[in-house]
């Protein structure tokens, strides 16, 4: 612009000087300026032409429109400003304009002040980009440390080895040593010799062996604990049983010794009698005992004791009579081996009501064997089919039904109070044998017989089982009764118990010891016990008994009735809440003096209209709380010994006493809440590993700080707006630990 | 039994239990038993009383169970004057005694297994290297050593790594958490690095010794030191300059930082307080912690940030939580005189303090705590009652039970004595107010009053 004024000025200048004559010419030059100014691309000033009169023309056709403004030098200087020679001049007249007076230098310590305080700005903005996760680790529910969880690398034993080396005398004695034994020290760490001892038990072996001692271990200790089972137990029937069972065993060794050696079987005949002997000898039926005396002392006045102490001593006759032993007749087959024993006993024929079974005779002959499964045959047992090994087990499980019977007992009983039904059948089942064994009667008496030794025994075992049946029968007994379909019922069972014994046969030998139990109580039931057992049953009917037990129950009612009359409780609690209500009642103040205003003195008594006027009458209560409830007695008074345990004043972090009484209320423990919110109701603030080193907190377990110190240190100021969008993952320690 | 009335006589009713094998046989033996529960509240009545007789009596067996002092380390034939954590090994714990020796203990079998004859004097300082491989001790002999933490080979003298010998004392030494870089404080603040004789840089602002310096364990290029002219002297590594400067009322004997929080430090000061400083706003602390009766000597921040550990000159040691003001536990036992240097172990087990007669002992940081591996029932137990005792906190007969302790009679009367004191002074503050100028006596907060000013 000022270029162009410049310009301008020259030309108005030459255009005053020959103004008429070349008025052609200095329009061109018009023209050549305006060219000119249009290169310089700057938009020209239009000179101010004159269009009207004015007083302050100059002649120079210059106007005075920018008369006011200041001529200013840079503007003037602005043209040259690309031209070098002149740009010395600029610099000059820039030094020169912009000079200013110079400030006094800081001191020292304002300076250090300085730079701490930008220091302090500058670790603080630092610092306080933990900010964020202090506030949050303050108020985690739970923090679990440590918050990184470190693996731990076991060096292997050989590389810790290498790097060591035996310094001390004792060592390299040590060290010296273990050469001589050529123990390795390195790698494969095992002598020779072990090596050898390694190689020369293989694994299979060593294993198989291992299981050899394991298992006999394991029997050893099998059978140690059936023993001390086995001698705890108490029952003397029981031990009787089992005495009972070895002699038998010891029979049938026996047996088997006098076919193999008969030497040695006579040798053990004369033990055997020896041992029989003694039996006989013992003063078991002699009238020694307690009961025996007690019954003498008994026998002048009654006669039952009188009858059951003679019934003993003829017990103890019989016992005591010489027993001689013979050979029955229906086992021919060994008769020389019956004749080295010197007695033999007549073949006593057997009656059910009084059967001694000392007087029943020898030991069981092996011969007899073959004929008793003959006769179970006839009878279409279902062991029809078994061998002779199945029958000497069937022998032995004699015993071991004897056993049974003892826990069928126990279970009988229990199961009365389980299942009625059940019970009913099991029991029916037991009773369906009976009949059968009417019909193997005969075999019965043959067996007991032959039996021998056994007798005793087995006649104590029919004692045994004339109380079972009939105890079972009682049960049954009571349900009859009680259904009056005796009939019926009984029959139903017998029937489910032979469809049993059918399946069973089906089943065959490959059966377990359950199906079992049948077939040997069938063995062991007589006719004799059968017909002792009907006999009791039908004496005793247990039917009273339940009626007693009923009529114990009315009684009791009165009892307790009876025991309790003086006590109404509900009346004792009337008058109780009666007295709590007026005990609640405001009393009635009595401001009344007597003898003020009027005759004082014994026997006289303020003026009515005194009283009327003194006695004050409190407003009465509030109505009670426990004004609708008539069961309950409700005291609003304050109680001291409860007081001393509640909270007097409003602990500090609450505001309102509703906040503090909800925090009260609610239970966190296991009676009142589910495990899981158990739980979670009593997590522990802080988790501590036992044993592990909590390294303080770094940048690299904090994920919002870790991502910050990757991105820079532009990152400053964008940190808060950046946790504020994802406060959902918090660096707490528990969710980095998990 | 029936009846009677119109039933057929003899008819015997047997009433048995009968349950669905489903409600309680477990599918496989690995299943837990099915306990079957009834919640319904009414069946469950009185709640609240109910569990505050358990959180009663759960107070009371804290207090029973509290025997918090495990056992006493000694073998030093000079007060224990400084210890130190070994960084990666629980079980070890290294101390320096006023006559010059250090020792390294084993915790697990409570023996010595090392000594060292470090100094001549007194061991001022001792600090682990982060990795564990080796030790540093300044002494009075102006010397500061590195020493290898495994005990030297047979035949090896013991002798440390590298020794720098200085031109003034050096009263303590912190070293630096991630990189090969210490701090030793004394006349000025010196950073060193391991590899150089000279240090680093040398940071001072005024005259006057230093009696500790620590390393920030968060934010590494921090420190913090005290001196004895009472101020607290923050300082950048990166920057080597001080940052600023806060005088107190006394003298401040040493401070550590919190390690959860990077901002958050605690100063040891000789007016028998605590305080908790925030460093950017450090014109008030953020907690004054007050109990001890004597100067307090020396502070630990528990690994989890939440409490930490005050060893007094009042022969006690005492355990703060961070936010509250008063302590939680005071231990003491009659044997133990002025208590030097206290540390709280890196598991949050255990607390080791080291005294003038010296033994260091060993003690249970929580006093009831039952240690060594705990049964799930028994875990559950322990944290229901924690709960209880917490939600039951306020109610007079709790507190009241779980503030309880015996004191020595020193302590005790020291105590009342203090807060005799305290009423007086308050009670002459308020009649100077009542009887002066309105706003001429203003009310200070208990912050405040022990800060006398904030230097930049």
């Amino acid at each position: 612009m000022a270029e162009e004024d410049w310009l301008g000025v020259e030309a108005a200048v030459s255009a005053s000087e020959d103004e008429g004559a070349e008025e052609d010419g200095e329009r061109r030059h018009q023209q050549l300026l305006e060219a000119v100014s249009s290169l310089s691309g700057q938009k020209r000033r239009k000179l101010a032409e004159r269009t009207e009169a004015s007083v302050q023309v100059s002649e120079f056709n210059v106007s005075c429109k920018g008369a006011g403004e200041k001529l200013v030098l840079s503007e003037l200087l602005q043209p040259i400003k690309a031209k070098s020679a002149l740009s010395s001049v600029k610099k000059e007249l820039n030094r020169v304009k912009q000079k200013k007076a110079v400030e006094l230098p800081l001191s020292k310590e304002e300076a250090e002040r300085v730079v701490r305080e930008a220091a302090y700005v500058r670790t603080s903005k630092d610092v306080g980009k933990w900010q964020q996760v202090v506030l949050q680790n303050r108020r985690a529910e739970q923090l679990v440390f440590p918050m990184k969880q470190e693996l731990v690398a076991v060096a292997p034993l050989e590389q810790v080895v290498s790097a060591w080396k035996a310094r001390t005398p004792l060592e390299q004695e040590i060290f010296g040593l273990l050469h001589k034994t050529q123990q390795p020290i390195t790698d494969p760490l095992l002598t020779p010799q072990e090596k050898a001892s390694l190689q020369a038990m293989s694994l299979e072996e060593a294993r198989r062996r291992r299981a050899e001692l394991q298992k006999a271990r394991v029997l050893q200790s099998y059978y140690e604990a059936k023993a001390r089972r086995e001698k705890k137990i108490k029952s003397k029937k029981y031990h009787r049983v089992l005495k009972k069972s070895k002699k038998r065993k010891a029979l049938k060794e026996f047996e088997l010794l006098r076919k193999s050696d008969p030497e040695a079987a006579l040798a053990k005949l004369e033990e055997l009698e020896q041992l029989r002997m003694e039996e006989r000898m013992s003063l078991k039926h002699q009238n020694k005992g307690k009961w025996a005396r007690s019954r003498a002392i008994m026998a002048k006045y009654d006669l039952e004791a009188r009858k059951a102490m003679q019934e003993q001593l003829a017990k103890n006759k019989e016992l005591m009579q010489k027993v001689r032993v013979e050979l029955p007749e229906e086992e021919p087959g060994d008769v020389p081996a019956e004749d080295l024993v010197s007695e033999s006993v007549p073949a006593v024929p057997v009656d059910a009501s009084g059967a001694n079974p000392w007087m029943l005779g020898k030991p069981s002959s092996p011969a007899k064997e073959p004929e008793v499964q003959e006769d179970l045959g006839d009878v279409t047992e279902p062991a029809v089919a078994e061998s002779k090994e199945e029958m000497s087990e069937e022998e032995m499980s004699e015993e071991e039904a004897l056993l049974q019977d003892f826990e069928q007992k126990r279970h009988v009983r229990r199961q009365q109070a389980a299942s009625p039904e059940l019970q009913g059948a099991d029991m029916t089942e037991v009773v369906s044998e009976l009949p059968e064994d009417v019909s193997v009667d005969p075999i019965c008496t043959e067996e007991q017989v032959s039996v021998g030794i056994e007798q005793p025994s087995q006649a104590q075992e029919e004692l045994l089982l004339l109380e079972q049946p009939s105890c079972v029968q009682t049960m049954e007994d009571i349900e009859a009764l009680a259904s009056e379909e005796r009939a019926d019922e009984q029959e139903t069972p017998v029937a489910t118990g032979t469809e049993k014994r059918v399946h069973q046969q089906e089943q065959g030998r490959a059966e377990d010891r359950q199906a079992k139990k049948p077939k040997a109580k069938k063995t062991i039931i007589s006719l004799q016990a059968v017909l002792a057992g009907k006999s009791q049953e039908i004496q005793c009917p247990s039917l009273p008994v339940a009626v007693e037990e009923e009529e114990g129950g009315f009684d009791q009612r009165g009892v307790i009735t009876e025991a309790f009359a003086g006590d109404d409780v509900v009346a004792d609690f009337r008058r109780e809440k009666r007295k709590a209500e007026q005990a609640g009642k405001p009393q009635p103040v009595n401001l009344v003096l007597p003898g003020w205003g009027e005759w004082g003195g014994t026997g006289l008594r303020p003026s009515k209209k005194k009283m009327k006027r003194f006695l004050l009458k409190p407003p009465p209560a509030p109505p009670r709380k426990d004004q609708h409830l008539p069961h309950v007695i409700m005291s609003e008074q304050r109680n001291i010994h409860a007081a001393a345990h509640q909270v007097s004043e409003l602990p500090f972090p609450f505001e309102k006493h509703q906040q503090f009484e909800r925090s009260i209320r609610t239970p966190v423990g296991p009676t009142w809440n589910t495990q899981r919110a158990f739980q979670k109701l009593t997590a522990p603030r802080v988790v501590t590993r036992a044993g592990h080193i909590i390294q303080p907190i770094s940048a690299e377990n904090v994920p919002s700080l870790a991502a910050a110190a990757s991105s820079g240190a532009k990152a400053a100021l964008e940190l808060a707006p950046k946790r504020r969008e994802q406060p959902s993952c918090p660096p707490c320690p528990r969710k980095r630990a998990r | 039994m029936c009846g009677g009335g119109g039933q057929p006589a003899g008819r015997m009713r047997v009433k048995v239990l009968s349950r669905n094998p489903d409600d309680y046989v477990r599918e496989t033996k690995l299943d837990l038993q099915r306990v079957p529960r009834n919640y319904d509240p009414v069946l469950h009545p009185f709640e609240v009383p109910r569990e505050y007789t358990r959180a009663l009596n759960a107070t009371k067996l804290e207090r029973v169970f509290a025997k918090p002092f495990l056992s006493s380390l000694d073998g030093h034939r000079d007060g224990v004057n400084c210890m130190a954590k070994h960084p990666k090994s629980l079980s070890t714990v290294l101390s320096g005694a006023c006559d010059g020796e250090v020792k390294i203990w084993n915790l697990t079998k409570r023996q010595c297994i090392r000594t060292l004859q470090a100094h001549e004097g007194f061991v001022r300082g001792i600090c682990a290297r982060f990795c564990g491989t080796s030790f540093f001790t300044v002494g009075d002999d102006k010397t500061v050593k590195q020493w290898k933490m495994e005990s030297p080979e047979y035949g090896e003298e013991e002798e440390p790594i590298h020794t720098i010998l200085g031109k003034t004392v050096y009263t303590g030494i912190d070293h630096h958490w991630k990189e090969a870089v210490f701090a030793t404080c004394g006349h000025q603040v010196d950073i060193w690095d391991e590899q150089r004789t000279s240090p680093m840089c040398s940071l001072t602002w005024g005259f006057d010794s230093i009696s500790s310096v620590k390393f920030n364990p968060i934010e590494t290029y921090l420190l913090g030191s005290c001196a004895s002219d009472r101020n607290i002297v923050l300082y950048d590594m990166r920057q080597s300059t001080p940052l600023k400067k806060v005088i107190l009322k006394m003298r401040t004997n040493t401070l550590c930082w919190n390690p959860m929080e990077a901002f958050i430090f605690t100063a040891a000061n000789e007016d028998y307080n605590l305080y908790s400083f925030d460093m950017r706003f450090l014109a008030s602390p953020v907690m004054v912690h007050m109990d001890h009766v004597s100067a307090v000597l020396d502070v630990d921040y528990s690994p989890t940030g939440k409490e930490f550990v005050s060893a007094s000159f009042d022969k006690s040691i005492r355990i703060f939580p961070v936010d509250k003001g008063h302590s939680r536990e005071i231990y003491h036992t009659k044997r133990m005189q002025h208590v030097i240097t206290v540390k709280w172990t890196s598991d949050n087990k255990y607390i080791l303090c080291g005294s003038d007669e010296m033994n260091i002992r060993l003690w249970k940081a929580n006093a009831s705590e039952k240690l060594g591996v705990l049964t799930p029932r028994e875990k559950a137990a322990m944290n229901y009652n924690q709960k209880l005792k917490e939600k039951f906190q306020y109610h007079p007969q709790i507190k009241r039970i779980a503030r309880h302790r015996h004191l020595p009679k020193s302590i005790f009367c020291q105590v009342k004595e203090q807060r005799i004191m305290k009423e007086a002074r308050r009670r002459k503050e308020q009649n100077r107010r009542k009887h002066s100028k309105p706003g001429s006596v203003p009310f200070v907060s208990e912050k405040k009053k022990h800060i006398v000013a904030v230097v930049k």
